[in-house]
């Protein structure tokens, strides 16, 4: 099957000149990282690098095995959409090998060049910061890899490495130090969740006429939720769905202002930062002694919180099983027969589902919102099977490039998925991932696709007898 | 970083355009941007019903409101809004208004 667009003919450095805006000294002090780029950057760049080899032995054996076979070349949704040869995962993970080959081989260090060795000097650090920044670790090139190599993998060590001398995205840093600041990606300060939160509990009561809560800081809920913060702002209907959710079941849930943010934008930056974020997960759950945390409808916080066993654990002090997302858990509310729905609310609604790249290839979430859709809709129909499920193409925007001076790059990076979903036919494409749900609209208008998008739980409390 | 003027003034703006200091934010700044970066002639009344509410929200909460509020509260649907700011309430209405840009999933 020939991918759902061509593949573009080569263009030479078609997107060298699209890099994000440097970090700000203001937002990389709030996130221990040096204010500017260090003096001996080049040394120290090479002394992480080592210190990544040594901790992780799959970038090491990512960094040998590639044979630069190209099975990778034309999966990735950026240089389908840019045809700049940086953009074939294979090129771009060679910008990292070729260093690699220089410092840590033999025969690197000996014939440089002629063994596609390189410096880490100037010209390769901007390489580096331009191309690492235009993948976003969703992994699609990783599933068609005969060695299995992980190019997400390299993007994030090769971020790392560039944090660790001072050089990032004002985008990136600048959420991260938000989270630190006031609890959350978009900033919200207390006050503004809490009235966030008052003012959609008075839409669902004109809504549905029942006295459904937004809670937020109870003491001993029974669940924590912690959705994207752009919930509570942009995807209201999403927030509300929360709601409408746990009122049909029964169920005591809170949000906290301490940590009221799924996100971990910490993962697109570096290892210190991803713990550091998804900790504070933790701590809220335990100051609010509940017995359940659940990851609301966001994609990279999922990635994340997989992982919170290991990061932050041991998370013995919830109930299993742990830890658990929201679609998993609707589904499994599905199962038991919880709601009571009735699908011909949303007969107005020929749906279709994008699976967000990290749930699907990072999170094993692949049948849960489709059982969730199934049960709310009459017409759900799938995109193309290559463009779906754990071959699914991001939206264009993970992965810390949902930032607008890149813009060409994203839309770029969204046309096969718009593609897929016109073929379709769909009038509203759901996905439970706040990134995908702020870059997609664009990509619809960009590519003049008509349709709208969804969250997953969106429909589900629009089928809902309550 | 950059450096916004209009009149014989001047202030600090970041790469987007959006001022850095919400304090320094004046009628005739909200008139310049609005003409230089949003292509509106004139600022009607309803573009100021939107602008007014955002700096009080501005100033009571120290963030943007949401924007299913903004729609509720100055009557207008986000349709309307986004034919007053072409640019839509984030990007043109805010920085008009003199908020800083919204960040994170949005």
């Amino acid at each position: 099957m020939t991918s759902i667009i061509p593949a573009p003919d080569l263009l030479e450095d078609a997107t060298a000149k699209l890099t994000c805006y440097p970090a700000k000294p203001k937002d990389l002090r709030q996130i221990a990282l040096p204010l500017a780029r260090v003096p001996n950057w080049q040394q120290k760049a090479i002394e992480k690098f080592a210190e990544l080899l040594r901790k992780y032995k799959s970038l090491q054996v990512y960094m040998d095995i590639c044979a630069r076979c190209g099975a990778c070349a034309d999966k990735c949704q950026f240089f389908l959409g840019t045809g700049d040869p940086n953009n074939m995962p294979v090129a771009r993970a060679e910008l990292m090998r070729s260093v690699y080959r220089r410092y840590f081989t033999p025969e690197g260090r000996m014939f440089g060049a002629a063994v596609d060795a390189y410096d880490f000097d100037e010209a390769m650090l901007q390489k580096w910061y331009t191309y690492f920044y235009q993948c976003s670790e969703c992994r699609r090139c990783s599933v068609f890899c005969p060695y299995g190599v992980d190019t997400a993998e390299i993007t994030m060590a090769a971020r790392e490495i560039m944090a660790s001398i001072g050089v990032a995205t004002k985008y990136v840093t600048e959420v991260v130090a938000k989270v630190y600041q006031l609890g959350n990606n978009l900033g919200i300060p207390p006050p503004a969740w809490i009235d966030n939160c008052q003012f959609l509990e008075e839409e669902l009561k004109a809504q549905t006429g029942k006295d459904i809560r937004l809670p937020v800081d109870e003491q001993g809920a029974q669940v924590l939720l912690v959705a994207p913060s752009a919930d509570n702002f942009a995807n209201t209907n999403t927030m509300m769905a929360y709601g409408i959710l746990f009122h049909a079941l029964g169920v005591s849930w809170t949000t906290s202002t301490y940590c009221n943010e799924g996100g971990n934008f910490g993962l697109f930056l570096d290892f210190q930062n991803l713990k550091k974020v998804n900790q504070r997960i933790v701590d809220a759950a335990r100051q609010l002694k509940v017995k359940q945390i659940i990851w609301g409808e966001c994609g990279h916080a999922w990635r994340a919180g997989i992982l919170t066993d290991t990061l932050n654990g041991p998370l013995d002090f919830l109930e299993v099983p742990h830890p658990v997302h929201i679609c998993q858990y609707t589904a499994a509310m599905l199962k038991r027969g919880a709601f009571k729905l009735d699908k011909t609310a949303n007969d107005d609604v020929r749906v279709t589902y994008h699976d967000p790249c990290n749930p699907a290839r990072a999170g094993q979430l692949l049948e849960e919102p489709r059982e969730i859709l199934r049960a709310s809709c009459n017409h759900f129909v799938e995109m193309r099977p290559d463009t779906i499920r754990e071959r699914t193409y991001c939206c264009g925007a993970g992965g810390g490039l949902l930032t607008d001076e890149i813009m060409p790059i994203r839309m770029a990076g969204g046309k096969p998925r718009a593609e897929a979903c016109r073929a379709t036919g769909a009038n509203v494409m759901a996905t439970p991932c706040a990134i995908c749900k702020a870059q997609l609209p664009e990509v619809m208008k960009h590519w003049k696709v008509d349709c709208e998008i969804s969250g997953v739980h969106d429909l589900l409390v629009k089928a809902m007898v309550l | 970083m950059g450096v916004y003027k209009w009149d014989d003034k001047q202030i600090e703006v970041d790469e987007d355009g959006f001022i850095q200091e919400p304090d320094q934010w004046s009628e005739e700044l909200a008139k310049a941007l609005a003409k230089s970066e949003e292509e509106i002639a004139d600022l009607t009344p309803e573009h100021w019903k939107v602008v007014n509410y955002l700096r009080n929200y501005y100033k009571q909460f120290g963030v943007a409101p949401m924007i299913r509020k903004l729609c509720k509260e100055t009557g207008f649907e986000l349709k309307y809004i986004y034919q007053l700011f072409p640019s839509g309430p984030a990007k043109g209405a805010c920085k008009i208004a003199g908020l800083p840009k919204p960040t994170g999933c949005v």
